[in-house]
């Protein structure tokens, strides 16, 4: 045999509705009452205050959201020493690690960064961002051909930090720099992008080197090839 | 068991009364559709939902134990994938349901759109599908974000590059997007909160809101040459033609797509146990600068695109490209919402469908084998074919050598071998004179870099002698013609 299945969305048939759920004469009275204009007006008033409490809110929400943004660059941007001077020999362009003015907490490996400083024949330091112009990947210095090669889009650079080819529309960003003490700083704080730049430097700076020198500045390594 | 049996029913009759749920997800689940709409091709929608069922399990089985922080997220990654029981398996299913859901997703789309599904009344239903491909690739991207490796690192480092170039706000919306000055632990987190609260929410939101208006409008019906799509009588003729061919949804098409799912999900965990998790790859340490980062899957065409653009367009291309693209997707149903359904009858639609993908197509075959970036270790690897060398004189030689040492290698193959930035070398000389040669390396152009200051007149003669034996078997080197009335033309030494 089978259950009759009861349709619990059906409400149980009504009887008579007992007097006592037929609302009082002052109920009544209230409900139909001529205050539902001042009912609505205190309605639009309730929803008025919150407007009010919702912008008083959102203040110290879009505050905090937007607190990285507002920082200055000043602010970012502190002096940080390379170590000494020594350790970049004339002539050289080496790796040198750092970290970062600014850190968090959790930064963990990521506070670090890294930065090409080139020590020119002349005695002049030049410091450039590893982050290629074009998108930020870490460009890699080869010494054999005197050029940054960026791996992810191709742009390359020459020694002077200035456009070779590729994607990138300028040469490398470079960090300000200023010796003390017999140690290398560098004003640096914030990833460079080509609108956040790691310093003032010539921007864009095309430089073309096209003649070609004397043997006397041929790199060491292509001299002993040579005689190997 | 009578009793039981009654017990049961009176439970449930108390809990229905209550929430009154049951009857209208049974009205739901029989709803007519039209016989035609019972198709193997109408299941890839409910395959997507499925498997962002399958990501929502998964993601929040995997925030159990991964840590939000950049000092911590790598190490928290490899702890799931080596030390917890079946952890590997967990990553790989995530992973991998995520290329499926974006697949899927993709295919869902090329279907409503080839079947005219986007037209009226389902226009509303179509933008809101364009939003969830939004937030589908949104969270693609923020996951590869909390994989939080090298490539992740590099990867923020190009968000935050294409973002600094918005005209104005750059500097705040870089700081904004890195939660701070550099990519660290405010990135991290912030991508987090994205990818864990904010995109899966309204995921999920718009995912109810998607369905209810399918099961409000009907589900599309299939199209036929000549049933055309007025306004003014659509609705109508749609009632009509489900009233004589329409069936509940329930069994009749909802078999198919359990079987479908059941496939999906099957075909993910044997990817995910067969091919394992994506990464992580190597630590997220931007000192290590011996690293060629790539995007997943689904971004390589981008990747490839951004290789391609020439640098005075790049700028424009990337703020502007993606609220046009974007824009055409949500203005489609609005600007076609009447006519032809039938892929037959529109032959714009399947050329520009058909366009697009052999657009990325090639874009992401372009970004997976990335010619455009130099080799950077072919210089040092990969040795110069040894029938280049015999018979060579010693100065050729050197010149090979140099060929080596200068990098050349990087960017230009020989025997097949090395970079493909460059053009291969190995018949330079039929197509180059030995002038022409010099002005190209000392000067560089046409992308290539000048290398004046790394070569020394002595290296670039022996060079250039290398090159000019590269041409083919018995054939002479390219000379200029207006010095063959010169002497010294007889100079030019023959093939060995």
């Amino acid at each position: 045999m089978s259950h009759p299945i009861e349709d619990p969305n059906v409400p149980t048939p009504q009887s008579e509705v007992p007097r006592e759920w037929l609302g009082t004469p002052q109920e009544i009275a209230a409900a139909h009452s001529s205050s539902n204009s001042r009912r609505g007006f205190l309605f639009k008033l309730a929803v008025g205050l919150n407007a009010l409490v919702g912008m008083v809110l959102a203040a110290p929400i879009i505050g905090y959201l937007v607190g990285p943004a507002l920082k200055k660059d000043a602010e970012n941007n502190s002096w940080v020493s390379l170590g000494p001077v020594d350790a970049f020999p004339i002539g050289q362009t080496r790796l040198a690690e750092y970290v970062n003015p600014v850190v968090s907490p959790t930064d963990g490996e990521t506070a670090k960064t890294a930065c090409w400083v080139r020590h020119a024949e002349d005695g002049n330091f030049q410091v450039f961002a590893i982050n290629c112009a074009h998108l930020g990947c870490p460009v890699r210095w080869f010494e054999q051909s005197k050029l940054f090669l960026c791996p992810c889009h191709g742009g390359a650079y020459y020694i002077d930090g200035s456009r070779a080819s590729g994607p990138p529309e300028r040469g490398l960003f470079e960090h300000k720099h200023r010796i003390e003490r017999g140690s290398l700083l560098i004003l640096t704080g914030q990833l460079p992008t080509l609108s956040t730049e790691a310093c003032n430097g010539p921007k864009g700076s095309l430089k073309t080197l096209v003649q070609s020198i004397g043997a006397d500045t041929a790199d060491t390594t292509g001299r002993s090839a040579w005689n190997g | 068991m009578e009793r039981l049996k009654k017990g049961g029913l009176s439970i449930f009759n108390w809990v229905e009364k209550r929430t009154g749920l049951v009857k209208p997800l049974g009205e739901m689940a029989s709803h007519p559709t039209p016989g035609s709409a019972t198709s193997w091709w109408y299941v890839f929608g409910s395959a997507a939902m499925v498997l962002l069922m399958l990501q929502v399990v998964t993601g929040i089985l995997l925030a159990l134990v991964y840590s939000p922080s950049a000092g911590n997220a790598w190490h928290s990654l490899q702890f799931i994938n080596h030390n917890l029981p079946l952890g590997w398996f967990l990553r790989a299913l995530h992973g991998w349901g995520s290329d499926f859901m974006i697949a899927v997703v993709l295919i869902h789309m090329v279907q409503v759109f080839l079947f005219g599904a986007y037209k009226f009344p389902r226009e509303l239903t179509w933008i809101i599908g364009v939003f969830l491909l939004l937030c589908t690739l949104g969270m693609a991207f923020t996951g590869q974000v909390l994989r939080f490796d090298q490539d992740a690192y590099w990867g923020l480092g190009i968000g935050a590059s294409i973002t600094s170039r918005m005209p104005g706000i750059g500097p705040q919306a870089v700081h904004m997007l890195l939660g701070g000055p550099i990519i660290g632990g405010g990135t991290l987190s912030r991508f987090f909160a994205l990818h864990v609260f904010v995109i899966p929410g309204a995921l999920l939101a718009l995912v109810g809101l998607h369905l209810l208006m399918v099961l409000r409008l009907g589900i599309n019906e299939w199209p036929m040459p000549g049933r055309l799509v007025r306004k003014a009588d659509y609705e109508r003729n749609y009632a009509a033609l489900t009233k004589s061919t329409g069936v509940p949804f329930v069994p009749n098409a909802a078999w198919k797509d359990a079987v479908f799912a059941a496939a999906i999900m099957l075909a993910v965990m044997a990817c995910a146990f067969f091919f394992g998790p994506f990464g992580p790859g190597g630590v997220p340490d931007p000192t290590i600068i011996q690293t060629a980062p790539k995007p997943d899957f689904f971004f390589l065409w981008l990747f490839a695109v951004l290789a391609y653009l020439p640098p005075e367009m790049e700028t424009a291309a990337v703020l502007i490209a993606p609220p046009i693209l974007i824009g055409g997707l949500i203005l489609l149903p609005l600007l076609a919402s009447e006519g032809e359904k039938h892929w037959s009858r529109r032959p714009v639609a399947v050329i520009v469908l058909t366009l697009i993908a052999v657009t990325l197509g090639t874009f992401t075959h372009l970004g997976l084998h990335a010619p455009w970036s130099p080799v950077m270790d072919s210089w040092s690897s990969d040795p110069i074919p040894a029938i280049y060398l015999e018979h060579r004189t010693p100065l050729e030689r050197k010149g090979a050598l140099l060929f080596q040492q200068k990098q050349c290698r990087d960017c230009h193959s020989l025997g097949g071998v090395g970079g493909k930035r460059g053009p291969a070398l190995d018949s330079v000389a039929t197509e180059m004179t030995e002038d022409q040669m010099i002005r190209q390396v000392l000067q560089g152009g046409g992308n290539m870099p000048a290398y004046g200051n790394a070569l020394s007149p002595a290296e670039t003669e022996a060079l250039t002698h290398f090159l000019r034996t590269l041409r083919g078997p018995g054939l002479r080197p390219a000379y200029d013609a207006s010095q063959g009335l010169q002497p010294q033309n007889a100079s030019h030494p023959v093939a060995p």
